[in-house]
């Protein structure tokens, strides 16, 4: 079965190129058929490749090459395949969460023109994600990672006709590239060290390489990181998610929330190795994940549109990813990623739904009263946001958030301020959820429902729903029972947190501080939203200000508008025609001048010749009889 | 004798189809064609059945040619000198095909210009004398004046005289070394000769060395062109036809890039190694450079001609870094390049015939009237800003890795060239294809004729981004030898080729 695994990416390729070739003489239905069934079989292949994968004793490795890529001088990376637990739980999430929101897609997309080109671009990114999951090598798991980018630039401006959403796909684009070329520097040392770009052989040279704490695996580390920051929008590249809105929600599900923004988690629990062997950089991992989830909390909780709310919760809640890896925490953030992909897509999702139902309406206070319209949107939505907002014990957002609390505060490399941050961020993602839900929900109708959707909608709604509840029992905590089935899933790739001696007696209640917390925020926002509705319209104008620094995520566009954009096309603005040339235009404006002169002289006029001819003898004897 | 033939054929048949044109324009434009075509051909028969040699040399040719100078017509092939000839009859072959519609007026003239440009190039990459070599140099430039100046646009004189007085001028002071390194060399080993092989072992006094360098390098630069000698190449890409367009950049620079690998670095070893940094500096600007003026432009072809002006700057950086992987990332640059930049001209050109403007403010929302068009674009937009998967990303980072080892500051900003890439980059698309399109102008997609052309060259441009090896194999012998040629206890590496052990029977006979 693991000769398969090649197929796993691509078929999304084929089905991406049909598409394009084919896409729009294909017959309409056959479009969805093309882009969800190609998935939908690399789904399958991921599922039997897991069972196998699984039920074997000792932890497996897959490894396949298809071809040699580049072979100069020692520099030899392939196309080639890794497959091991971290990589199979991040195929397996991209393939499934991909599936389900492909059969979203067939039905919120069906009145779009551009439905064969959306196909194309959703398999292409699919392709693309899941190359860079299973790379051997940091080249093509690079190449993966562009890709990604591609596609997410393509479908943010996937409705190119708005010059706001073009604006918001080339931001998203250009912000991401700065972090790339920071990992592309960090790609050259790695070659330069290790005369290798293969992911594995580095794991296990670079504890020969380098001491504990070596000044080069911390400079390593810290370019592989400014790669993850852009990819995973975290500070100080996140301010490009919000904009990325502006595409369909299913891609926002897909690519803005499920799978490529945590891509940079999955880079650095790629390459932890040189992490743990630089101390520093992880400790700023940790600090970025910290700061990141609350600035990021904050903005969420004074958005207007929908779906912005959700892209800061979707910051917010990689910033908790970054914490864990941050406090080496690895399988936690691993954890949290999962459950992330199945609620923030269930949210994204839902949301996109109601936007539909309504027109084409973001603003969730002019929504209100769906909870009776809409009652599988409802639900499902409920389902999700209390998973965001960690309500406790049956929700799978809980189990996957408490870890990381537990272990920002018991771990060896946690520390209280870790912690606090952790815990407030959790208190504010309880409050932004319901203030969402309660928005949208309750109180009255305001905008009239046009558009109920279908089963093709509400099936994915519905799995992930059950997924954003169970998921979370197949890891639970100590103080109660002890199941840890997927740490131990990955744990001989990804090693245990060492912890703090003697604190295991604190985790019941850190547990229930979380807990308070999460249904303290929830209260909070039924108390702000429902029963004292004009309180929050209050707070707002009192406070102008403070309101807005938040709305506008805190002010990082303009501060990047005038140090790095203004400057910028300034710059370029000012030299467009290229001051370069100028000497050479003046070197032949002055020939030209000269030869206009002489011209002169030849006016062939004979009065000036024999004036000339006598002034000339003159001043020739003149000159003779001076010297 | 395969390789005079290679220039033999383009100048008969150019004479051929200006004649021709008396008859038939199509004639000539199918005369034309074929004769590109089966030099293209011929190439690819060589390539894959590449000679077995125990240097890096595939083929050789040489009779006296006037053997009172020393002075010989010899040619002489290795795999950096094939990958050459096989783009340069690629994009020729596409040249052909993207004027059938566009050149209306003096065709047969004009094919003989298109054929004689091209032969020029083919001569320039094999010819291992220095006198022929400035022969194909000067061949090459005519011609490419009158494409320029005839069939140009609306400015096109002024162009013209600025392409024509900048090449000749920096050719002039390559002649001048050329000389002076024939004379050097002569007087102190009492044989006078032109032969480039002979000259590799010539011991120069350093100072005169340095002079004689200089001389090449300003043709070379001019031509590649490097900041600030670039000014000619936004006019003259603007002002040129497409095809014309599509040979400057996708070939004309490339024989710069060229002359640097070939005789700068091996004839100059020293010298080369001494101006390094400088150079590799001013390549670095120049990257940044170009793509600062490139956002700023709002005429199509001057955009992409300053993205040459970037993309050209990793040539002096990789060339100037010794090692191989940055050389082979040059040679791969050259090929990429070649065929990116050569099929966004194509782009600016198709553009041009539907809506008689390059101005990119009266273009907008191009996707929805023009898919394929627009997906073509979008291809190509992502190869100029590096994606992996296309053709160039490979070169860019060859060269990146490989100048990381020779310097680490130059090879960070160049890397930041990457950023300003994708910001120019997705400019073009944004205000060609994105937006809403003006509700006056009907356009039409892409006819048959030239979605073929698009389709071979996205079609290579990908092969190049995921099968770049048979390419960096061809070229690894010969790039081999000038790396080693400039290290000193390695340099009896780069030898003469021996005598040609396989010669290539052609069906047909023209020449055998």
């Amino acid at each position: 079965m693991s000769d398969l695994l090649w197929l796993i990416p691509v078929l999304p390729f084929a089905g991406s190129l049909i598409l394009i070739v084919a896409g729009t003489r294909l017959p309409k239905p056959l479009v969805p058929v093309i882009g969800a069934g190609s998935v939908g079989l690399s789904a399958l292949i991921t599922l039997l490749i897991g069972i196998d994968f699984i039920s074997q004793e000792t932890s497996p490795v897959i490894n396949q090459v298809l071809w040699q890529w580049i072979d100069v001088a020692g520099f030899s990376p392939a196309f080639a395949f890794h497959l091991d637990s971290l990589s199979l739980a991040f195929i397996f999430v991209i393939t499934f969460v991909g599936f389900l929101i492909h059969v979203y897609s067939a039905e919120f997309m069906s009145d779009d023109e551009g439905y064969a080109r959306f196909f194309a671009f959703l398999n292409l990114f699919v392709g693309s994600m899941l190359i860079l999951v299973l790379a051997d090598n940091l080249l093509l798991l690079y190449f993966g990672w562009e890709g990604v980018g591609l596609c997410s630039y393509l479908l943010i401006g996937f409705w190119y006709q708005e010059e706001k959403n073009g604006y918001a796909a080339r931001k998203a684009f250009i912000i991401t590239r700065v972090g790339d070329t920071a990992m592309a520097i960090g790609l050259f040392m790695i070659f330069k060290t290790f005369g290798n770009v293969n992911i594995m052989e580095i794991q296990n040279q670079a504890p020969n390489v380098w001491a504990m704490g070596s000044q080069e695996a911390t400079l390593i580390a810290l370019l592989l990181l400014g790669g993850a920051v852009g990819k995973s929008a975290q500070l100080p590249l996140q301010s490009w998610l919000p904009d990325a809105m502006a595409g369909p929600s299913p891609v926002s599900a897909l690519i803005h929330a499920a799978t490529m923004v945590t891509a940079g988690v999955y880079l650095i629990a790629r390459t932890h190795v040189i992490f743990e062997l630089a101390p520093t950089a992880q400790f700023v991992v940790g600090v970025i994940g910290a700061v990141t989830l609350l600035i990021a909390g904050f903005s969420a909780l004074t958005q207007y549109d929908l779906k912005r709310v959700l892209a800061y919760s979707t910051i917010s809640q990689i910033g908790y990813m970054f914490l864990a890896l941050g406090v080496g925490a690895w399988s936690s953030a691993i954890f949290h990623f999962m459950i992330h992909a199945f609620f923030k897509a269930l949210l994204f999702l839902a949301a996109g739904a109601v936007i539909m139902a309504l027109h084409h309406e973001h603003d969730m206070f002019k929504m209100g009263g769906l909870r009776k319209k809409l009652p599988v949107i409802y639900w499902t939505f409920l389902i999700g946001a209390a998973s965001l907002a960690a309500l406790p014990l049956i929700t799978a957002g809980f189990y996957s958030k408490d870890q990381i609390l537990w272990l920002a505060w018991a771990g060896e490399k946690g520390n209280i301020w870790f912690f606090l941050a952790a815990l407030v961020g959790a208190f504010i993602t309880a409050i932004y959820t319901f203030r969402m839900v309660f928005l949208t929900f309750f109180g009255a109708e305001k905008t009239h429902v046009s558009h109920v959707p279908g089963s093709l909608i509400n099936i994915p709604l519905i799995i992930l729903a059950a997924l954003s509840t169970i998921a979370g029992f197949i890891e639970v905590p100590h103080s109660f029972g002890h199941l840890q089935l997927f740490t131990d899933f990955l744990n001989p790739l990804l090693p245990a947190t060492t912890m703090q001696p003697g604190i295991e007696s604190t985790e019941w209640m850190i547990q229930l501080l979380a807990a308070v917390l999460s249904i303290g925020g929830a209260l909070l926002a039924y108390y702000f939203y429902v029963m004292r509705p004009t309180l929050h319209t209050q707070i707002k104008s009192a406070v102008p200000q403070v309101h807005n620094f938040f709305q506008l995520g805190w002010r990082f566009d303009s501060l990047y508008d005038w140090v790095f954009v203004k400057p910028f096309v300034y710059l370029s603005n000012i030299n467009k025609n290229d001051f370069v040339d100028w000497p050479y235009n003046s070197l032949v404006n002055v020939t030209g001048f000269i030869s206009r002169m002489f011209a002169f002289t030849q006016s062939g006029i004979l009065r000036w010749y024999l004036i000339g001819i006598v002034l000339g003898a003159i001043l020739i004897l003149t000159l003779g009889l001076l010297i | 004798m395969i390789l005079p033939g290679f220039i033999v054929l383009l100048m008969m048949g150019g004479i051929l189809a200006w004649i021709a044109s008396q008859k038939s324009l199509v004639l000539t434009r199918w005369i034309s064609l074929l004769t590109v075509a089966l030099n293209f051909l011929g190439a690819l028969v060589v390539w894959l059945r590449q000679p077995e040699t125990s240097s890096s040399w595939l083929l050789d040719y040489s009779i006296p040619w006037i053997p009172q100078f020393g002075i010989s017509f010899h040619l002489a092939l290795d795999g950096l000198s094939l990958l050459m000839l096989l783009l340069t009859f690629f994009l020729g072959s596409i040249s052909v095909l993207i004027s059938w519609k566009e050149i209306q007026n003096r065709v047969g003239l004009y094919h003989f210009c298109l054929l004689w440009v091209l032969a020029g190039i083919t001569g320039v990459f094999l010819a291992m004398d220095l006198f022929l070599f400035f022969f194909f140099w000067e061949v090459m430039l005519i011609p490419m004046f009158f494409l320029i100046i005839i069939w140009g646009h609306e400015n096109s004189r002024y162009a013209a005289f600025k392409f024509f007085i900048f090449t000749q001028a920096s050719g002039l002071l390559m002649l001048v070394a050329i000389l002076g390194l024939y004379f050097v060399n002569g007087n102190q080993t009492g044989i006078y000769t032109f032969d480039y092989f002979q000259l590799l072992s010539a011991n120069l006094p350093s100072d005169i060395a340095m002079w004689l360098m200089l001389g090449f390098l300003a043709a070379f630069a001019v031509k590649l062109p490097v900041v600030p000698f670039h000014t000619w190449l936004p006019d003259a890409h603007s002002q040129a036809p497409t095809a014309g367009s599509l040979i400057l950049a996708g070939l004309l620079l490339k024989t710069g890039a060229y002359g640097l690998l070939r005789f700068v670095v091996p004839l100059f070893r020293d010298q080369a190694i001494a101006i390094a940094p400088w150079a590799m500096a001013i390549g670095v600007f120049g990257i940044i450079y170009g793509a600062i003026l490139a956002f700023s432009q709002t005429d199509l072809k001057r955009l992409v001609a300053y993205t040459s002006v970037s993309h050209m700057g990793f040539i002096m950086l990789g060339v100037f870094s010794f090692n191989e992987l940055a050389t082979q990332g040059v040679v791969m640059q050259m090929i990429t390049h070649g065929i990116s930049t050569g099929a966004l001209f194509i782009l600016a050109g198709f553009i041009y015939e539907r809506i008689h403007t390059r101005d990119i403010t009266r273009m907008g929302g191009f996707w929805k009237s023009m898919p394929f068009l627009g997906t073509c674009g979008l291809v190509f937009a992502m190869a100029s800003l590096g994606l992996p998967g296309l053709g160039n990303f490979v070169a860019e980072f060859l060269t990146l890795v490989g100048a990381w080892q020779a310097t680490h500051t130059l090879t960070i900003i160049a890397t930041l060239g990457l950023v300003a890439a994708t910001i120019y980059s997705l400019r073009i698309l944004q205000k060609v294809f994105y937006g809403t399109q003006a509700p006056s102008t009907v356009l039409v997609d892409l006819s048959f004729r030239e979605r073929l052309v698009m389709i071979v060259l996205v079609v290579s441009i990908l092969w190049l981004g995921l099968f770049p090896q048979p390419m960096l194999n061809t070229s690894q012998p010969a790039v081999k030898a000038i790396i080693e040629a400039s290290d000193h206890s390695r340099a009896s590496a780069y030898k003469p080729p021996t005598q040609p052990k396989l010669v290539i029977k052609r069906k047909g006979g023209s020449y055998e």
